[in-house]
């Protein structure tokens, strides 16, 4: 996945100027930076929500938003992503969360369906709360069954929006493994938004670090570089944290 | 699968893409389990695989669950050597999770018939018990509503009483307009078959301002405000904002339920006497349209026809039913779980019990009236 120029706004308010970047297949990339400096809002543009006002994404040498809608949607069935709130549909119950993608976009029959359904629960964890509802599970649960619904249709690329945001230390460890054997399991590459630095040191190869002032990538490399051979101020303030 | 020495080969070649070549049923690995029976171990060759994805994992699975045991055979050891080193993570980490969820599996216990029908019974007790709390509660608070001394804001409720009096005028215009009609048009019909087509008037003067106007108006506001307050409510739960208000101390009753309760009250005998107003028009206008009836007769008979005790019986029964209507919504708004599905659930049951409970009070009123003689 290659992004070049990438600007964003909402509206008339730019919140991106000039964003690119390049993820290597089967690595995990972060992208950071402080609260309100376009990090959901870039990945958004990724995953087809929001339309870029210039720049391009182009993936697997298609031009993402070049293509028309339907190609598109099609493109968009070959991602997962796991939002924020994990966004998981509140009338259905866990398992009917993860199996409604494969019943919407694949033919197999609902034993195939069922055993599928099992695989990702078990590879997150979750097999035994299948027949949950999800306001019935607790916040690391949740993100845990947003992950099993974004791997349903086997994704090349998992897209994940603050993944350890609210939760414990042990949760967010558990789910920084999790997501360590995705990749080296399912060999699948991993763009993450994050301002998590345990995690991003965990789990990350590779990232770019946006400014909210400047409007672009004023840093690119893994977290750990960035912490050790970083000068600028605002990426030095950040990791600081981490030592802190 | 063949044999080889005392070992069972499996060979797995080509490409295994669950939404390309499917999903192996269970019962194959099974097969293939048994077929092994008698081997030593059961080798897993993997050279001639091609592209894969779960659709190998899941099958995978149903080989080492068949072969532990799991299945028909009896237990039989696997070489997995050859196996993709990413499925065999796979395998492990579902393997690891599967254990973790075989020692703390959810049963769902079988329920006795007697709690089967318990407890939806004691259910329904702690749910009328609750509706007595709220009404009862709500009563109290009247005194504190009337002397303003209610702990919600003033913008609130103006608020409330703007969507619920002006917001409302449109469809209760057309609605009493309608209804008025009909019942001249019926009624004019009738008698004029017998040359007495100026009691019209009379017929929807009096339907109009004992029964018509309050019973369509109340209708109308439990389907448009009782119905929004109800899925309000329920989405506030869902978001955990009672939650919040409560951690705050802030009284739900005071804050939530009697604002709404006093803009119902006091707008539905307004809206009340405004669709009095609409339906004696719409039934005039059909009245002098399709009957040889004047305007000026008609309007002399209505006055005639209606008086002062049909117009308070009316303006009672709004009263009323702004209360109930208002009350109920708040009530199922506040008892819905917290998915979006329920907010759904909320607004739907808001709606069918405000208009039973407007139904069912009406016919309360009727009896009344006729055992006072009203």
């Amino acid at each position: 996945m290659r992004v070049d120029g990438l600007a964003l706004a909402y509206g008339k308010r730019t919140i991106q100027r000039d964003v690119s970047f390049a993820v290597r297949r089967g690595s995990v990339f972060a992208i950071m930076g402080g609260s309100g400096c376009g990090k959901s809002t870039v990945l958004k543009s990724l995953v087809g929500l929001l339309r870029p006002t210039a720049g391009s994404v182009v993936i697997e040498g298609q031009d993402y938003w070049g293509l028309a809608e339907d190609r598109r949607a099609e493109l968009s069935r070959r991602f997962g992503v796991v939002f924020q709130s994990s966004a998981l549909w509140s009338s259905m119950t866990v398992a009917d969360n993860v199996a409604l993608p494969l019943q919407m976009f694949t033919g197999l029959a609902d034993a195939a369906i069922a055993a599928l359904v099992r695989l990702k629960l078990s590879l997150v964890g979750l097999r035994a709360a299948a027949a949950r509802m999800p306001a019935d599970l607790s916040g690391g649960m949740r993100k845990r069954a947003g992950i099993a619904r974004a791997l349903a249709l086997d994704p090349d690329i998992l897209f994940l929006d603050e993944p350890s945001a609210g939760l414990d230390p042990i949760t967010s460890k558990r789910l920084d493994d999790l997501i360590l054997e995705l990749r080296d399991g399912l060999g699948v590459t991993i763009v993450l938004v994050s301002h998590e630095l345990p995690s991003l040191f965990a789990t990350c190869d590779d990232g770019i670090f946006l400014d909210a002032e400047t409007g672009t990538a004023i840093a690119h490399g893994s977290p750990r570089a960035l912490r050790d051979g970083c000068d600028h101020p605002t990426v030095r303030a950040f990791m600081a944290r981490a030592e802190g | 699968m063949e044999r080889r020495g005392s070992d069972a080969v499996l060979h797995l070649a080509g490409d295994w893409i669950a939404r390309d070549t499917g999903v192996r049923d269970a019962r194959t690995a099974k097969q293939l389990v048994v077929d092994a029976n008698g081997a030593a171990r059961l080798r897993i060759d993997t050279g001639k695989l091609g592209r894969w994805d779960s659709a190998l994992v899941v099958f995978l699975q149903d080989i080492r669950e068949a072969a532990t045991g799991g299945g028909a055979g009896r237990a039989i050891a696997i070489d997995e050597q050859t196996i993709p080193q990413a499925a065999r993570r796979l395998l492990m980490l579902a393997a690891l999770s599967d254990g973790a969820a075989a020692t703390k599996a959810e049963r769902i216990p079988s329920v006795p018939l007697l709690a089967r029908i318990g407890r939806p019974a004691i259910s329904a007790w702690g749910g009328a018990t609750a509706a007595c709390a709220l009404v009862g509660d709500v009563a109290l608070r009247t005194g504190a509503a009337l002397t303003g001394r209610l702990r919600s804001r003033a913008g609130d409720i103006l608020s409330l009483m703007r969507d619920a009096g002006a917001g409302a005028l449109g469809i209760v215009t057309i609605t009493n307009a309608l209804v008025g009609g009909i019942l001249a048009f019926v009624g004019g019909v009738q008698l004029r078959r017998f040359g007495t087509q100026i009691y019209v008037a009379d017929l929807v003067g009096i339907a109009t301002a004992r029964e018509m106007a309050a019973v369509v108006t109340a209708v109308v506001m439990a389907g448009r405000t009782g119905g929004a307050y109800a899925a309000q409510i329920a989405t506030m739960e869902g978001n955990e904002e009672i939650d919040a208000l409560r951690a705050l101390g802030i009284p739900i009753r005071d804050y939530l339920i009697m604002p709404r309760v006093v803009a119902l009250v006091t707008m539905m005998p307004l809206l009340y006497v405004y669709a009095c107003a609409v339906g004696l028009l719409g039934g005039m206008i059909v009245t002098v349209t399709t009957v040889d009836v004047s305007a000026p007769a008609y309007i002399q008979e209505t006055q005639r026809a209606i008086t002062f005790t049909h117009m308070s019986l009316g303006v009672a029964k709004s009263v009323v039913f702004g209360a109930i209507v208002a009350l109920a919504s708040c009530y199922i708004g506040l008892r819905a779980g917290r998915s979006s599905a329920a907010v759904g659930q909320a607004a739907t049951s808001a709606v069918v019990a405000g208009i039973i409970a407007v139904i069912a009070l009406d016919w309360l009123f009727a009896m009344c009236a006729n055992a006072l003689g009203i």
